[in-house]
């Protein structure tokens, strides 16, 4: 039996003004899955995500979201006059949680960070309690735009680590926006993609990464 | 020397109401973006209200109490209007305040009429090193150094003071996050129809206030809220004080017809001198 979905989108259609964003999308998330979504500059993905989060309202299809989801935005998008406890706790809004001791239990370093402005933090610490802001809210799934946006390798592979523990650990379902498609198909077991708003493909991530036209656009050339 | 310290005292004392008025300024823009024309008249709404509820009997206290709430009424309504429909930018809500100033008009003198009203305060003055000031005053200055602490203590250790800051540091990630931000915005507005409101009861013994007197109010306030560059309270305080002081002096040494010129003309030098001083590039620190 398939896990029920926490994610299912059927036919969305989201437009801005006269500009259709996203044209007829279907996709589903199942229960504790990775999945990841992929697709050029201005496909669509962040609009997809905005949708998910409820932020966008659709021009037609349906978004059903089972459980809780929590976003974390493009571009970290913090308050940047706040402290990072302060950001934390704000992440609890919807869950009721205040106190972000669970949160710093998985991500130790920001327990550090507590007491600084998150506006003058690193990109790489400043995506970090996004993602913390994120778990604050206790997700049972959790929209990632963008993890690896302007941040080295090294910073984006600790984060890497962190989502897939907490995909295993807790069964935390988890929908990756990426650009950097080795790091999804490796973290992902299925993906999507997107281009001017249409899903072109979809399917298990060794089958795309072996299909040549993903390889070529997205990979650089046929991954070994 | 002790018309020096009484004028001192008691340009403190208007500098407070004004800093009333500031504050709920303040509270509107950090929360919402908008500047709200429409804060000079919660003042006078309240004043107006207050004095009437004194004259049918009301005691104090409860009168003024009165008022203030209905002051907030005006604020929630203000804000309903400006910002209760989503979408609208930060531009069209502030035309939408100076309009709810212009109705606010035409609703005051159906309900009060065009002539001044006064109300009475607290009576008698006290004497402080050789200066008399009046009991009133010194009302003023208590409750508007317990308003600027409890505005403090509220945005900067509470959970919901945190959100309202929230949706003005970035109001689209207040979204990501669940919070309302309409809602945020109206509860702002609320608030400052109150501190709007505060300052009106306050005020109104002080000199009698008519419909018309918003304006007076608003561009003693505005002054000073730009002073603390729309978002800093206690920057904000700071101007208004000496706007006060400045005006009271002015007024107590014999200029009293350019008190509000003179005021203006201070503050129009120091925001100089502090524009001047600080990075054209700058991130605001609350
Ligand atoms: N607020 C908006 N108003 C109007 N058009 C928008 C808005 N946001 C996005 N768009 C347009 O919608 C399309 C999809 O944008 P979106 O941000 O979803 O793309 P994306 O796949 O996230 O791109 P990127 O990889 O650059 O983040 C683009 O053509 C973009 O110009
Ligand atoms: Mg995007």
């Amino acid at each position: 039996m398939t896990p029920a979905p926490v994610v299912e989108v059927t036919d969305l259609v989201v437009a801005y003004g006269a500009a259709t964003a996203l044209d007829r999308v279907t996709l589903s998330v199942a229960e504790g899955e990775m999945v990841a979504l992929l697709g050029p500059n201005g496909a669509g993905k962040s609009t997809l995500a905005n949708a998910l989060a409820g932020l966008l309202r659709p021009a037609s299809g349906t978004v059903t979201v089972r459980g809780r989801l929590a976003l974390i935005p493009e571009g970290r998008q913090l308050f940047p006059d706040l402290s990072v406890a302060d950001n934390l706790a704000l992440g609890g809004w919807r869950s009721g949680v205040r106190d972000p001791s669970a949160v710093y239990d998985v991500l130790p370093r920001l327990a550090e960070l507590a007491d600084r402005r998150a506006g003058v933090l690193s990109g790489g610490e400043q995506q970090m309690v996004a993602f913390g802001r994120a778990l604050m809210s206790r997700p049972d799934v959790l929209v990632v735009d963008e993890l690896s946006l302007g941040l080295a390798p090294n910073v984006t592979a600790g984060l890497a680590r962190h989502l897939a523990e907490l995909n295993r650990a807790r069964g935390l379902a988890v929908l990756l926006i990426e650009q950097n498609a080795r790091l999804a198909f490796e973290l992902c077991r299925r993906a999507y993609v997107l281009e001017s708003g249409r899903l072109v493909t979809e399917g298990e991530s060794a089958a795309l990464a072996g299909d040549p036209r993903v390889a070529g656009a997205y990979l650089g050339g046929a991954i070994t | 020397m002790s018309a020096f310290l009484t004028y001192l005292l008691n340009g403190l004392a208007v500098g407070c109401a004004i800093a009333l008025i500031a504050s709920g300024l303040v509270v509107i823009h950090r929360v919402t973006g908008v500047v709200n024309f429409a804060q000079g008249t919660f003042a006078v709404v309240a004043g107006l209200c207050a004095s009437s509820l004194l004259g049918l009997g009301l005691p104090h206290g409860a009168s003024e109490l009165a008022a203030v709430l209905a002051a907030a009424v005006a604020g929630l309504l203000t804000g309903l209007a400006a910002v209760g429909r989503p979408g609208t930018t930060p531009l069209s809500s502030l035309i939408v305040t100076l309009g709810v100033g212009v109705l606010a008009y035409a609703v005051e003198i159906v309900l009060w009429g065009d002539q001044p009203r006064s109300a009475p305060g607290l009576a008698g003055s006290v004497t402080v090193a050789g200066a008399r000031i009046q009991t009133q005053h010194l009302l003023v200055i208590a409750v508007t150094a317990v308003a600027f602490a409890a505005l403090a203590l509220f945005f900067g250790r509470t959970y919901l003071g945190k959100a309202l800051t929230a949706c003005a540091s970035n109001p689209y990630a207040a979204r990501v996050v669940g919070i309302d931000v309409r809602r945020m915005g109206l509860l702002a507005f609320a608030l400052g129809g109150l501190l709007g409101g505060l300052a009106g009861v306050l005020v109104t013994p002080m000199r009698p206030i008519s419909f018309d007197s918003d304006v007076t109010l608003i561009v003693n306030g505005f002054a000073a809220a730009v002073f603390g560059a729309l978002t800093r309270p206690v920057i904000t305080l700071a101007g208004a004080l000496l706007l006060g002081v400045a005006e009271t002096m002015a007024a107590g040494y014999g200029y009293g017809s350019h008190q509000l010129e003179i005021a203006l003309g201070l503050m129009l030098v120091v925001m100089i001198v502090q524009a001047g001083r600080r990075p054209a590039i700058s991130q605001e620190p609350t």
